[in-house]
């Protein structure tokens, strides 16, 4: 991540490295946040802040220049990258509680306008479950079953709006789906299951269908590769979701429990 | 002692040793037949989209049965409530029961894929089916075997 500073740049590679620097930003974010918590005396677990670096790694690896060239020309390139930015990065950004840090650093004032934000019915609705799984996954459909995936291989700022989708309706799906962040009200558990079992099975359904059909149609690259790329999605995309389904039970059992320890304390007293 | 037995979730019990079980049926043809055997693929070239479909709806709800299955075991141990040989036969009724149900509906009813693709596939047919049978029937005992516990222990305490 930090290799930016190094050799000399031409002008067309600075611009390469712009989204690392955004990258490097947001962890730089993270820890300055981290910094001011300490000062403050507030506790925060060690897990979320892995986590969270875990995320922007990822982040860092999906968005080097090498890798970015790599998928320009090759599906495959573009399918790691695919999954490194819309299904790994964002579990681990999601599990890193950025939002909850932000609320407890933030000045007052700032912070009860993300509550305010947070309180919205358009949050509400924007970060429901179906319109995130809508946007996630029918992003995905779009992209891959109509021309658009060949119009972005020669429109870079295309390129770079794809990204950023997959990334935020990664993340903004992941957040839906795990629990972890204070809101006042979320959808319950049995409707954020039924989603991700939709998730799971259109997720796999596209890929075969990019399999079986060699999709995107007209693409410039070869039978094969298409049929690698497909199948890196399908397996690679299967253990993301079931890091994500893990991540959900997981939260569940923890809440569960305390839950239950607040009743009985409860009874007790 | 009492109340702990008040706690015991006989049905519950059961149930989450299930969706483990299907689960990881699903998982091992999933990774021995299809990744290390490859006997059949996950893509056979003469499925058609709604079997695609159909596949990777069931593909999805394998998925969630195993990690939901394991996180509800570890919720009813915490709370006392698991009853250990009632999970066993979920599990293997859970086993047994998906591998028979793969085995009629997805490769004879919606023809998904073959166990193997040779010229005689009956013997093929027939394993896989008796496997699973064989599976269900280690379910059904195990939970009869748990049925007699349950009167045993009742008549004790009355």
């Amino acid at each position: 991540m930090e290799h930016h500073s190094s050799h000399h740049l031409s002008g067309s590679s600075v611009a390469e490295w712009i989204p690392m620097l955004l990258v490097v930003t947001l962890a730089l974010g993270y820890v300055s946040a981290l910094v001011k918590l300490k000062s403050k005396d507030l506790t925060w677990s060690a897990w979320h802040s892995i986590s969270f670096g875990l995320g922007t790694g990822l982040l860092g690896i999906a968005l080097h220049p090498q890798l970015m060239q790599w998928a320009h020309h090759d599906l495959r390139g573009h399918m790691v990258q695919h999954l490194l930015l819309g299904m790994f990065a964002p579990i681990f950004l999601v599990l890193g509680a950025p939002v909850t840090l932000a609320l407890k650093t933030l000045p007052v004032k700032v912070a009860r306008g993300v509550t305010a934000i947070l309180r919205s019915k358009v949050f509400y609705l924007f970060s429901h479950p179906v319109v995130a799984l809508l946007l996630n996954i029918g992003g995905m459909y779009i992209l891959y079953l109509t021309p658009l995936y060949n119009v972005s291989l020669t429109q870079p700022w295309l390129h770079y709006i794809i990204h950023l989708h997959f990334l935020l309706a990664g993340y903004l799906f992941c957040w839906s789906m795990i629990g972890l962040e204070p809101v006042p009200q979320r959808p319950g558990l049995r409707v954020r299951i039924f989603v991700l079992f939709l998730n799971i099975a259109l997720h796999a359904f596209l890929s075969k269908l990019m399999y079986a059909y060699l999709l995107p149609h007209n693409s410039p690259h070869p039978e094969e590769q298409i049929r690698e790329a497909a199948k890196l999605m399908y397996y690679w995309g299967d253990l993301s979701e079931l890091l994500l389904t893990i991540a959900l039970f997981a939260l569940w059992y923890q809440k569960r429990h305390r839950s239950k320890n607040q009743i009985s304390s409860l009874s007790v007293s | 002692m009492n109340s702990q037995k008040e706690n015991l979730n006989p049905s519950r019990s059961m149930q989450a040793g299930a969706l483990v079980g299907i689960g990881i049926m699903a998982g091992v043809d999933e990774i021995i037949f299809h990744q290390i055997l490859a006997w059949h693929h996950f893509y056979d070239g003469s499925t058609t989209e709604v079997a695609l479909l159909t596949d990777g709806l069931l593909h999805a709800a394998e998925l969630v049965a195993i990690v939901a299955g394991f996180f509800l075991l570890m919720d009813l141990r915490r709370s006392n409530a698991l009853i250990n040989i009632r999970a066993w036969a979920g599990f293997f009724l859970g086993l047994g029961g998906f591998q028979l149900f793969d085995g009629i509906v997805d490769h004879k009813v919606l023809r998904l894929h073959q166990v193997r693709y040779v010229d005689n596939l009956l013997p093929y047919d027939l394993g896989w089916n008796a496997v699973g049978l064989l599976l269900l029937l280690i379910g059904l005992f195990l939970l009869k075997k748990a049925r007699q516990s349950d009167k045993n222990s009742v008549s004790v305490a009355a």
